[in-house]
This record gives structure tokens, sequence and C-alpha cells, in this order.
């Protein structure tokens, strides 16, 4: 499975720096390695979700109870939890770093997942929520980092989204 | 068994801990009772409130939350049921009170009205303790029994579609938000004093 290991461990890296310590998931293709990696840490809770929605209510639980946590979910599974991101994280003004699988983008070869890739950015602007991109590996850990500053200054959730070029290695 | 007579039957169990409800009556029947800083509201979120509770159980094992759902809610969230027991914190109460109706949204009857299980559904997701109480000595006596044996248990209990004449509660969400996250800082700070 050619999803990229070394880009995966740093972003897994980047989120240990931010003190991530609850991670919730559903598992997706280009996120294997990156819930292994939260499966064989001792230090961190990783919660296997049945639906991204309830990663929301567990993020904000989180927050209130003073624990930095991230959402790893592909972008249908963003499209699955609009509800709770704006009757729970906008209403209550809870910071949520969501970490989104960009599946249906740019050389996307699988016709199932186009609509989601198209509808991904525009919702996530009619939401106000901002977008950072991870193409360059470089980037990984500021980009992460300054996303979760962000999210806990303005209380608001942010986005991060994995691109292909990033995650999958052909 | 009227809610707000179970409401008030477990109230000192309540008390001293974190609680966290679902929208409409049961919020306003609990504030109404008694707010304490401890307490939250989920004012909307339908569904979510058990997703939050965990998220708190996880995030301060010390501390003993108590989730307090409605069928309706739990109905749009079944998926919480089978990520709960998944994890199974000792630390966390599910108290659901089946009253088999939308009743803050027109009284409409939900699919406890006609046959769903919510206790069956819990305990076939694997909740390890799964209790049903039909009166408030019966759910006084299941919370204390909950709260002391530290398991995983979600409490089935079935009240009237009865609320109070009004949900209005002198709280603003985000009042009760930060009010419960400081709340939440003094008992992490109390713990490890």
């Amino acid at each position: 499975m050619p999803v990229s290991v070394t880009n995966s461990r740093l972003i897994y890296d980047a989120l240990k720096a931010c003190d991530v310590k609850i991670i919730s998931a559903l598992p997706e293709t280009w996120l294997v390695h990156l819930i292994r990696m939260a499966d064989d840490d001792p230090d961190m809770t990783l919660v296997r979700l049945a639906k991204e929605e309830e990663g929301i209510g567990i993020s904000a639980g989180a927050h209130l109870a003073g624990v930095n946590s991230a959402l790893l979910m592909q972008n249908h599974g963003f499209l699955a939890a609009i509800n709770p991101i704006v009757s729970l994280a906008l209403l209550y003004k809870i910071p949520l770093l969501m970490l989104i699988s960009y599946r249906g983008h740019m050389g996307e070869k699988d016709p199932w997942q186009t609509q989601g890739g198209l509808a991904t950015e525009p919702i996530l602007r009619a939401l106000n929520i901002p977008i950072w991109h991870l193409t360059n590996p470089a980037d990984v850990a500021r980009r992460i980092k300054d996303a979760q500053t962000l999210a806990n200054a303005a209380l608001h959730p942010v986005a991060v989204l994995l691109s292909r070029e990033l995650m999958w290695e052909d | 068994m009227l809610r707000v007579d179970a409401l008030e039957a477990i109230y000192p169990d309540l008390q001293d801990r974190i609680v966290v409800t679902i929208m409409g009556a049961v919020a306003a029947e609990l504030y109404t009772l008694g707010h304490r800083h401890t307490f939250f509201y989920l004012e909307h979120a339908m569904g979510l409130a058990s997703s939050m509770g965990l998220g708190i159980a996880l995030a301060m094992p010390e501390q003993q939350v108590v989730v307090i759902d409605g069928d309706g809610s739990l109905l749009m969230n079944l998926g919480t049921l089978s990520t709960m027991a998944r994890y199974k914190p000792g630390n966390l109460l599910h108290l659901v009170f089946d009253n088999e109706s939308l009743l803050s949204v027109g009284g409409f009857p939900t699919a406890t009205a006609t046959g769903t299980d919510l206790a069956g559904i819990a305990r076939a997701s694997g909740v390890p303790a799964v209790l049903e109480a039909g009166t408030p000595d019966s759910l006084k006596a299941a919370v204390a029994s909950a709260l002391a044996s530290h398991t995983l248990t979600t409490i089935i209990a079935k009240v009237e579609a009865v609320g109070p004449k009004s949900f209005h509660m002198d709280l603003p969400l985000l009042e009760n938000r930060f009010q419960f996250k400081r709340a939440l800082e003094a008992l992490r700070k109390q713990a490890s004093a």
C-alpha cells in the first residue's frame, strides 16, 4: 500500500509536539499508518469511532476537560460530521484540530471519491473554517502547530487537509 | 415515574460529580433542582452528550462523569454505545431517561414506543453493566451501585412523557461552557494537589 510512512510519521510527530493526548479516528486508506502509530503509542488515547460525528463530541469533552485532541477523518467523514461541527463546535466555541484526508481532489482515480472532493473546500469555507493544505513535508510540523494555535486562540475549528502529494507514493 | 422525581432522588449523587445532559426538559429540570458549575447542558447536537461524556471521562480518569441522555438522542447516535463499550471507562455512568417520546418537539413517539429496547441494544453493544429502573427508589439504588462499581454502566429509566411548563434556564450557553471548563480545571488542580 503506497501510503507514505515517512510523511505519516512527520504528521504524527507534529501532533505529539502539539501535546495531543487523544486522537479519534475512523479508518481510511491514507490514515492507516497514522492510526497504527496512535495505537502503538502508550501515551496516546486512540478512540476508534463508529461515525465521525462522535469525534466532535469527544474532542469537545476533551477540550472542556483541559486535554488537547485531534481528529483523523476522511473528507467524507467531515461531511458526515457537519451538524455537530455547527451545533456543538461552532455554537459552543470549541477548538477542533481536524486532519482531513483530501480524497477526490487532483489525481483521484476512484470515481466514488470525486463528489466529496469537489464539496470539501466550498463547505469548509461556508462554515468559515480556516484551511491549511499539507502538500510539502517541510511544512508539516509548522502548519500543524500553527493550526492548533489558531484553533485555541479563536476557539474555533480548523481544517488541515492532507493531500495526495503528501500521503500517497506513486 | 416522573423524570423530575427521578432526578430529585438521584440529585445527591449528581451534585458533586461532572454531569452532561441533553437539551430540553431534562436540562431545565436539573437546572431548576440546583445548578452546579460541574453541570453542562448540551443545548443542541442531539445524540452527542454521551460522546462528550466519553471525551471527559477519558481525559479525566480520576473523576466520575454522569451523562443524562434520552431515548430520542440516543437513537440518533446508537454507535456511541459500541464506542463507549469498546473503551469501557469505569468512571462513566450513562443514564438514559426513556419517555418513548420526542417531548420537547411535539411529543411524537420514538421507536422505543413501538418496541425498540435500548437496554437490549446497550447489552448487545457490549456495555459491561446495563440496569433498568422504573421507580425513583430503584433508580437511586441503580445509580449508587453503578457509581460504586467503577464499571461503565448504562441505566435505562422509563419515565412519563411529561416536562416542565417552561424550558427556560437563566444561563446562556456560553456562560455554562466557560463556567464548566473552569470548574473542571479546578477539579483537576484539586486532584493533583
